[in-house]
């Protein structure tokens, strides 16, 4: 048993790839559509898009509305574009080999 | 801590634990002592009982991953070396790793060549830490590097990195011959690179065919420039003593009040600058009117997303751009403060990326 589940172990058992992809959300920061893999958990999408939400509500009530906003990470770019009080969403993977970089 | 490094293995494999922990043991020069674990909560509840120096880390493990691991360890262990060693080739988990700020990323050696580099990577990792004399060279400031260039009579290019600044120092016979900075050359390049206050620094072979603009003798650039650096500094703690007191709007008539924000008012195509410090300090600014609302975006903004890339493990947040129909906004850290810059709302993504980059590089300074 010990052998055989050496052989068959999951490559990625517990690590979780940054998925590429797009989510769009409501103004109450429910999800409506994805094009994600379903390997990347709902509620991760939820903490995306309420950081999302946050930052158009909080640059609203500074006097400066933004249509959209750009989060760069070392390993991935968050793009979200207003939509009528909620927002779409395109997650980008990042790569240090210029030969694999695509944003 | 004692002479003899201490490594700290984590995989979930056994097998692989007794293997690597015979080699590392018995064939790097060293002699460290290595210590194994074989889950991310043991490896975390052994770091915090006694220090190591590094922390040889697997990415694949059941319920806590090496990157859970990596995030825990940057926070609460910062000095510690970081080097993971994986069977996973994808680049993606190579980028966060090192967007997370490990210090290596080594896929598990197939062959005999190959191990043999892994094992030069850790014994040269744990002997620059050992070496505390070569560490001490480097911590030195940078007068005492020219200073020691000069003195030795050598000629090099000292290449120093500031954030996303770099400087470049000639040397020639020693004398300085002339330098580099982001806009700036000669003098006033020497001047602006010495006046960074933190940064690494690499020596590189000399260029000779370099034309001399610096004609002023060492000791002469030293002297001018701490003259100038002095002189900054006290027109900033005579503006700091003018700014207005805490809880009251922060320089409401949105005029640049401290010598720095008077160069960056005169920075084409920026509408305005505000700089946070921690602690929920009084923000200051140029070109705002009323700066309040603003910072309380600026810390907000960082903080939540700085929160949710550690959370989800994006790597390091970088920067915050925000495109609306009055203004574009850039939103970043730099050293212990926290910057919000305006730029008009026709500006190009380019002039918004450039523009920041010379913000962060006066800053900087």
């Amino acid at each position: 048993m010990g052998l055989l589940s050496r052989f068959f172990k999951s490559s990625h058992q517990g690590l979780m790839q940054l998925p590429a992809g797009s989510f769009t959300l409501d103004r109450e920061g429910m999800i409506m559509t994805s094009t994600l893999p379903q390997s990347f958990p709902a509620d991760h999408m939820r903490s995306i898009g309420n950081c999302v939400l946050n930052a158009f509500r909080s640059a609203k009530k500074a006097q400066m509305p933004l249509s959209e906003i750009i989060i760069h990470y070392a390993a991935l770019k968050v793009l979200a574009r207003e939509l009528r009080g909620g927002a779409i969403i395109f997650l980008m993977p990042q790569s240090l080999s210029p030969r694999l970089k695509k944003h | 801590m004692s002479a003899q490094p201490k490594i700290l293995l984590l995989d979930d494999d056994q097998d692989f634990l007794d293997l690597y922990r015979e080699m590392l043991t018995q064939h790097l020069p060293s002699l460290p002592e290595v210590k194994v674990a074989n889950s991310g909560a043991r490896g975390l509840a052994m770091i915090e009982s006694e220090p190591f120096n590094l922390l040889i880390v697997d990415l694949n493990m059941p319920k806590m991953d090496g990157l859970q691991v990596i995030t825990i360890v940057r926070r609460k262990h910062p000095q510690l070396r970081l080097v993971v060693l994986t069977a996973i080739r994808d680049e993606q988990f190579r980028t966060r790793a090192y967007g997370m700020g490990v210090d290596q990323y080594w896929i598990k050696p197939e062959s005999d060549q190959e191990m043999g580099l892994f094992m030069e990577s850790i014994d040269a990792l744990i002997s620059s830490e050992a070496q505390e004399g070569f560490r001490g060279v480097q911590s030195k400031s940078l007068v005492d590097i020219i200073q020691l260039e000069c003195l030795s009579q050598s000629s090099c290019m000292l290449k120093i990195v500031n954030g996303p600044s770099e400087g470049r120092i000639y040397i020639q016979n020693g004398e300085v011959f002339d330098a580099e900075a982001p806009s700036l050359s000669g003098e006033p390049a020497f001047q602006r690179i010495l006046s960074w206050k933190t940064g690494t620094f690499e020596t590189m072979p000399a260029d000779p065919s370099r034309t001399r603009t610096i004609f002023t003798s060492y000791q002469g650039l030293l002297l001018n420039t701490a003259q100038a650096i002095d002189e900054a500094a006290s027109e900033l703690l005579l503006a700091e003593a003018a700014a207005p007191v805490e809880d009251s709007p922060a320089n409401p008539s949105g005029k640049p009040n401290t010598p720095i924000m008077v160069e960056l008012s005169q920075m084409e195509g920026v509408e305005f600058v505000l700089a946070v410090g921690p602690k929920k300090s009084t923000p200051n600014s140029w070109g705002l009117d009323n700066p309040k609302p603003v910072a309380d975006f600026t810390r907000q903004t960082l903080a939540n997303f700085r929160d949710l890339g550690e959370r989800l493990q994006f790597g390091e947040l970088q920067q915050v751009l925000g495109n609306g129909p009055q203004r574009h906004v850039a939103v970043t850290t730099c050293g212990e403060s926290e910057l919000c810059v305006g730029f008009p709302p026709a500006s190009g993504p380019e002039h918004v990326r450039e523009s920041l980059k010379n913000i962060l590089s006066k800053w900087g300074s």
